[in-house]
């Protein structure tokens, strides 16, 4: 019984991560429909703007705070920043923006490395997130996990509170949900397309200060990210947020059960191949907009 | 193509609908072999998804025979092999093969790999006789990309003759045509319809008065009226339909959608 | 069709029209320019290059030669048939460890055990799984196909549920990651991080005598123009103009009467073959097969030679791959943060601006020599077009 709190909790942790990185992402390819492959290094800059931050503010937990806000302006001007120059001229050739922005994260990464040197980096964690709590029945369910946890689903939850309630939201799930209709109505689209980029972005950001707390950073992080990120929007469905909060937490689930039954290595292909089966039911993934438009 | 079966379309109790909302809501119609019925409606009708329907584009309950065959239930391309072919209201040739490419492609799916693993040697006669029918014969070289809008709705037609259609079902063919050109679709129309069965999709009212054998009106997914051009016009719920604008003054919404 | 799901490939819009000869050549003297220019690129790689490069150029060049057969499957999948795949990697690998694992057994001596194994010293005996890879008849085969196995299981599971576009991408790209972490995962039966190393001999022939390392290069090349050669008949067949047509529109190729699923299986599993057998000479003209040569940087790397060189076109693909890999060992040795912001700036210009590659400018060129003739639609170089793409609302 404890074995199976303890993988429940370790799956959901991790799908608490994918959700982080994915969330951004489920934004920005729902309302464009383009695939941004240099997400994975505005996680980077973000990991790497809480380390810059710790260089000048001491307390671990203060610069922590801080780092959260300051990653996503930093991310989301870097996502804006993108738009602009490139993604935008690219609306109609997907597959030509995900090599596109694929070379911008080469760019990016070499950048990291010159700045920062190749090797990894390390962060301090704040004192509060080092411990466990432990629960009843020998159960122990490390801090820096469940602020991860509560970091993703405050992050949901916002998002889904601006989309509700928010004139922008409102015009982004216009944009969504029928692009050409929204541009007649009189919604600037291009301005809302830059938006969602901001806010898609920034996200990246708030996910790559987060994984300070895991783990070491470094110029290539966002490589191994990336795809797993993709592959809960592909699999969650586009246009709506939901979608990828159940699969991050299915695939999390999933792949620390994998691991517990066989090994890691395995465990991502037995992932793999849970997906391809998915894809076979519901080939444009959990939930849909259903529109009917010929463009 | 003479030796061909000449075959009807049976329509029973179609049903489509898209999450609650019914957009075909229990059509039947008859088109017997060798017809052209036009099919007509306001915007929103169910005109283009009751043909989605029977080419297996959408899901729908009911059922749709074709000679002996059912239709429904069945993939799109399996369909396409009874002899079923079909345009768009969005013109939908390969821009960027040409004009015999396109047509050499839609008279090969019944081809086997052996032929398809070879090259394309001269021009395959029933594609050299849909190139004079639909007048292209000059431009076979050309990208279908630079055929002038008329001219790309003709391909299709080829296309479908080709492919050896039996039953032709055209969504709006006419739409944005100049006047010469419609006569020429017209004519086509009506050389195609010797030893096949055709259904035309039209706002053009003009258009119909003159190529129609007989009509059926649809109006918010069900049959409202249906028979020869005359005995339509002169229904008054069709006129009612119509927003008060008789039918016959020609002032029924035109082809506008692109 | 749902607005938000990906546009079909045909969104990419590729730039260059398909084989379509221009009106007014003859089949005739443009199979006498075929043989004219195969005839050349023979003597050039037969030749030419042995003549002038030293052993240890003609030994890179050999390693460029199988990078640009991947691209050439690329060129077809991508090109051809508006298949993203950011997974060739995979392919490249399976050809490459099957090719591996025979050599390294056959330099074990019959009943021996490949050096790595020994050292990590956690298994007795040969796993179950290597020993078919003893024999010549199992493991040649395999290095081809073994790749068009896995892309045809992988291939017709997505392409019959219309799984295309970015999603493809996505997925081919996840697979090379998933294969990658086994690699790794498995180090006592696959070498780990290492990779296969050391392999010394190439049946019965030993690969530091530089006169076998030439052998080496000339079945590479030879190879490569013999997939040039079948290439172009697909691509000039009917087949190849059906394959276009599904890149362009495939939905509306359903209602000619064809699955356009299958139209696409065959491209990919081709694709997957020639990046097979190109994994499979990659072994003993390098020495090594390892993961970091298969994973998603490799797998992406390969594409963008394709996309350089032209991807729709024929020699595009082997020129750019060529070009771009020789670029990456001149300019990497020396200055390594360079060429990693320069490969990232190719991708950029190239795919942004000139998405049908130097082969558009090359057309363009000819195109002014001729005069007159007025470029059709498509030419675009910088690609902004979005015509060409045949809308069918999809099911
Ligand atoms: N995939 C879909 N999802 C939701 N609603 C749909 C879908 N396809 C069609 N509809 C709806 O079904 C109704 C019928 O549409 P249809 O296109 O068949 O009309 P039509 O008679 O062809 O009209 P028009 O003359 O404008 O072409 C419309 O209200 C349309 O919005
Ligand atoms: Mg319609």
């Amino acid at each position: 019984m404890t074995v199976l709190f303890g993988q429940l909790f370790t799956g959901i942790s991790i799908g608490a991560v994918l959700l982080l990185i994915a969330l951004g992402l489920a934004l920005t390819f729902g309302q464009m429909n383009v695939i941004n492959m240099a997400h994975g290094e505005f996680i980077m800059a973000g990991a790497y703007t809480t380390y810059v931050l710790q260089q000048s503010i001491t307390g671990a937990g203060l610069s922590l705070v801080v780092a959260l806000p300051v990653a996503f302006v930093v991310a989301g001007a870097m996502g804006v920043l993108l738009e602009i120059l490139l993604i935008r001229r690219l609306y109609a050739r997907p597959l030509d923006t995900l090599l596109v922005t694929w070379g911008v994260s080469l760019m990016l990464q070499q950048l990291a490395r010159d700045i920062f040197g190749s090797p990894n980096v390390q962060t301090r964690a704040p004192e509060i997130l080092t411990g466990n709590v432990a629960l009843p029945g020998g159960l122990t369910i490390a801090n820096n996990r469940l602020f991860i946890l509560a970091l993703a689903l405050a992050a949901v939850a916002a998002l889904t509170l601006a989309l509700r309630l928010t004139p922008l939201g409102r015009r982004i799930r216009a944009v969504v949900q029928n692009r050409d209709l929204a541009a007649v109505s009189g919604i600037a689209t291009s301005r809302v397309d830059r938006t969602t980029f901001f806010v898609g972005s920034g996200l990246a950001g708030l996910a790559g200060v987060a994984l300070t707390l895991l783990g070491p950073i470094g110029p290539t992080m966002g490589t191994n990210l990336i795809i797993d990120a993709f592959l809960v929007v592909v699999v969650g469905g586009i246009g709506q947020l939901k979608g990828s909060v159940i699969v991050a937490f299915a695939l999390g689930v999933l792949q620390a059960t994998g691991e517990y039954l066989t090994t890691l290595s395995v465990a991502k292909v037995i992932v793999f191949v849970a997906i391809v089966a998915f894809l076979q039911w519901r080939p444009q993934g959990l939930f849909t907009l259903r529109t009917r438009s010929l463009a | 193509m003479s030796d061909e079966r000449l075959d009807g379309l049976s329509v029973r109790d179609v049903r489509v609908s898209f999450d609650g909302f019914t957009a075909v809501d229990g059509v039947s119609l008859e088109v017997p072999a060798g017809d052209i019925r036009f099919l007509i409606g306001p915007n929103g009708a169910g005109k283009t998804t009751l043909v989605d329907a029977i080419t297996g584009l959408v899901r729908a309950t009911g059922s749709v025979r074709f000679g002996d065959e059912e239709l429904l239930g069945r993939a799109v391309h399996r369909i396409s092999r009874l002899g079923i072919g079909r345009t768009f209201q969005t013109s939908s040739v390969f821009e960027e093969l040409s004009v015999l490419q396109n047509l050499d492609i839609a008279a090969g799916a019944r081809r086997g790999w052996a032929t398809l693993a070879r090259r394309r040697r001269g021009i395959p006669d029933e594609v050299a006789a849909a190139l004079e029918t639909i007048g292209l014969a000059g431009r076979a070289e050309h990208l279908a990309g630079t055929l002038a809008h008329g001219q790309k709705q003709w391909l299709e037609i080829g296309m479908l003759l080709v492919q050896d259609a039996r039953l032709l079902l055209l969504d709006e063919p006419v739409a944005g045509m100049s006047h010469e050109e419609r006569d020429a679709t017209g004519a086509l129309l009506e050389t195609v319809s010797r030893d096949r069965t055709v259904v035309v999709i039209e706002h053009d009212m003009d258009f119909l008065r003159r190529f129609a054998r007989s009509v059926t009106v649809l109006h918010a997914g069900r049959v409202l009226s249906e028979g020869t051009v005359a005995q339509v016009q002169a229904d008054p719920r069709v006129q009612e339909v119509y927003l008060g604008h008789p039918v016959d003054a020609g002032s029924a919404p035109t082809g506008r959608e692109a | 069709m749902t607005a938000v799901t990906p546009a079909p490939p045909g969104t990419a819009v590729d730039p260059a029209p398909a084989g379509v000869l221009p009106p007014g050549r003859s089949p005739g003297r443009s199979r006498l320019r075929t043989a004219a220019g195969f005839a050349f690129g023979a003597a050039l790689l037969f030749a030419v290059a042995p003549l002038v490069l030293s052993d240890f150029r003609l030994a890179l060049l050999a390693k460029y030669l199988c990078v640009a057969m991947v691209a050439v499957g690329i060129g077809i999948a991508w090109g051809r048939g508006g298949m993203l795949t950011l997974g060739q990697g995979v392919f490249f690998g399976l050809g490459g460890y099957a090719m591996a694992m025979h050599l390294k057994l056959a330099d074990a001596g019959p009943g021996g055990m490949p050096d790595f194994m020994q050292l990590y010293g956690q298994l007795d005996e040969l796993p179950l799984w290597w020993r078919p890879f003893a024999s010549p008849w199992f493991a040649l085969p395999a290095t081809v196909l073994l790749p068009m196995a896995v892309a045809f299981g992988l291939g017709s599971l997505v392409f019959r549920r219309r799984v295309r576009g970015a999603y493809f991408a996505i997925l081919s790209q996840a697979l090379a990651a998933a294969m990658v972490i086994l690699l790794i995962g498995q180090q006592g039966t696959t070498g780990g991080t290492n990779g296969l190393t050391d392999i010394k001999g190439f049946f019965g022939y030993d690969l530091d005598d530089p006169v076998n390392q030439r052998m080496v290069y000339f079945i590479i090349a030879g190879t490569l123009l013999a997939l040039l050669a079948l290439t172009r008949q697909l691509i000039h067949s009917r087949y190849g103009e059906l394959l276009v047509a599904v890149r362009d529109g495939e939905e509306r190729v359903r209602f000619l009467g064809y699955d356009p699923a299958t139209v696409k299986l065959v491209a990919y599993v081709v694709a997957a073959g020639m990046a097979g057998l190109a994994g499979a000479l990659f072994v003993p003209a390098v020495g090594i097969i390892s993961p970091a040569l298969i994973g998603i940087v490799p797998s992406i790397e390969f594409v963008i030679g394709v996309a350089v060189g032209g991807r729709a076109t024929l020699l595009g693909p082997v020129l750019g791959a060529v070009a771009v890999a020789w670029a990456r060992t001149a300019l990497s040795e020396r200055f390594p943060g360079t060429w990693t912001y320069l490969q990232g700036l190719l991708f950029v210009v190239v795919v942004a601006f000139l998405p049908g590659g130097l082969a558009s400018l090359w057309a363009l060129a000819r195109r002014r020599d001729d005069g007159a003739e007025p470029a059709p639609r498509g030419w675009s170089v910088l690609g902004r077009r979005r015509a060409g793409r045949t809308e069918v609302p999809a099911a």
